[in-house]
């Protein structure tokens, strides 16, 4: 009915709180590794800020599909009130709906997210620790 | 069939992404954020689906699941035509930019 606006919304308070947290993000923190080839060089860090990016792409772009799918259903239309269950006074069940699977949604985009960024943090810490143990060997 | 269709795009679309490191100059990546923002959200649709129908669910009737695959299909291009026209925007090769400014 509109669960999809759940996590549209939770995309445009992300996008928000992105460029933000950008704003007054340090300068790019620089790290040796060792590449793919075995030769070593300068890269810097992936910013918490690029790190919300994936959150704000993965929200915002799923949001689109899901509303597609409701137009498709004939849930969304393209005038006033544009959600058909308001038209048709079932309001209370698309609320109920869009507090039950449209929190879920949100939730679980960014219960996914979160560990992405643990994953990635720890590929970055692995990545550095295996740059040092081979600068102590040499 | 819909979430169906629109996993295996997800899983393809990270595949392409994947293979094109670094650098990635086609930026795949938006169609991997997009298909899988629309899989997580469709499973949990699916979710609820199961928890009201049951075992159900599992079986649909044969014109459900050709509309709901044909939904797929029109999730697949819509996300595709997305990252089209972002690509020619960003033209991260300059190539539109050469065709567009000619040379005096």
């Amino acid at each position: 009915m509109g669960c999809f606006l759940v996590p549209a919304a939770e995309a445009i308070i992300t996008t928000t709180a992105t460029k933000i947290i950008k704003s007054k993000e340090k300068k790019d923190e620089n790290v040796n590794i060792t590449l793919s080839d075995g030769s070593v060089s300068e890269v810097s860090r992936l910013k918490f800020s690029d790190k919300l990016g994936w959150l704000n792409k993965m929200l915002a772009g799923g949001s689109v599909l899901l509303a597609f799918e409701h137009v498709w259903h004939g849930e969304v239309v393209p005038f006033f009130p544009f959600l058909t269950a308001v038209e048709t006074g079932e309001t209370s069940e698309m609320l109920a709906e869009m507090g039950s699977a449209g929190v879920s949604m949100a939730v679980l985009v960014t219960a996914v997210w979160a560990g992405m960024v643990i994953v990635s943090n720890a590929i970055e810490k692995r990545a550095v620790t295996e740059n040092k143990a081979e600068g102590a060997k040499a | 069939m819909t979430l169906l269709t629109t996993v295996f795009a997800a899983i393809i679309s990270t595949v392409v992404w994947y293979k094109n490191l670094p650098g990635n100059e086609m930026r795949t990546g938006i169609l991997c954020w997009m298909y899988w923002g629309a899989s997580l959200m469709w499973f949990v649709d699916a979710v609820f689906e199961y928890l009201e129908l049951g075992a159900d669910y599992f079986t649909p009737e044969l014109a459900d699941m050709v509309n709901d695959f044909y939904l797929g299909l029109s999730v697949v291009a819509l996300g595709l035509i997305i990252w089209l026209v972002r690509l020619l925007y960003l033209d991260p090769k300059g190539v539109l930019k050469e065709v567009l400014f000619k040379k005096k």
